[in-house]
């Protein structure tokens, strides 16, 4: 018989119930940050058909690329990367079922974030003064 | 794992090991493999970008053309795109549940995959052939 009405059992409850970590919020920038990149490669698909277009087209990426809103979109691409590098990092090491313990979970988890950050603005450092 | 005689897996499937949906591990084995290359492609990745941010027109074609940044680059694209369609699969199949729109999705996912792997293909070969 088909049910009605809300179910008369326990539901196993979501995501909203539980105190966030670290280590939670490391899973979803994971997913966030690989999302980005997918259409993030638009970027660099446009510079090099734009480049391999001619002078102009190339002028105009540049120009877009290069204003202040450009850089953000850049260095917001940076840093998902990178981020995303470093928890892809993070699995390799899972999976060989190693650092799974609660204690080198979350110094992983730390890690990556703080890694992603400090690789970025190295970057950028380079970039800048170099 | 269910070896007890009321399961309906044959001894035959259980030995082959490929599941439900006949793949086995090969989803997981593949986003690992790519997942490496990305790694180790990244650092070339980078520096020819922060390369690229410092030239002119002119500069931008010679380093592209460069054989071994133009090999570089396209390793990595091909590496990234195959990457991005396996982890783009998953989040549809969690997300969408729809089976209509869900298959319409996974086509298009690979479309994207695939058009951003040949146009920048395309791009840096007729860059590296221009000069």
């Amino acid at each position: 018989m088909a049910r009605t009405g809300p179910a008369e059992r326990p539901l196993s409850p979501h995501l909203q119930i539980y105190k966030m970590t670290i280590t939670m919020m490391m899973s979803i920038v994971h997913r966030i940050t690989g999302a980005a990149l997918f259409f993030g490669t638009l970027l660099l698909v446009i510079a090099l058909l734009a480049l391999a277009s001619g002078k102009t087209s190339y002028a105009m990426v540049q120009a877009i690329y290069g204003s202040i809103f450009g850089k953000l979109v850049l260095f917001g691409y940076t840093w998902a990367l990178f981020h995303h590098m470093l928890g892809g990092i993070r699995h390799f090491v899972w999976d060989t079922a190693a650092g799974l313990d609660r204690e080198t979970r979350f110094k992983l988890a730390w890690a990556t974030l703080v890694g992603s950050l400090g690789l970025t603005v190295a970057a950028w450092f380079f970039y800048l003064m170099g | 794992m269910n070896n007890n005689s009321h399961s309906i897996r044959t001894p035959m499937s259980r030995v082959r090991g490929l599941g439900a949906a006949r793949s086995g591990t090969d989803h997981f084995w593949k986003s690992r493999v790519t997942a490496v290359a990305n790694v180790i492609l990244t650092v070339p990745f980078v520096v020819i970008v922060m390369m690229l941010a410092k030239a002119d027109y002119a500069g931008a074609m010679k380093i592209v053309g460069h054989p071994l940044a133009a090999i570089l680059l396209m390793a990595f694209i091909t590496s990234a795109a195959i990457h991005m369609r396996l982890g783009m699969q998953v989040i549809i199949e969690d997300y969408v549940h729809s089976e209509g729109t869900k298959i319409v999705l996974l086509m298009f996912n690979t479309f994207f995959a695939v058009a951003i792997a040949l146009a920048s293909a395309y791009a840096i070969l007729r860059i590296g052939f221009a000069g």
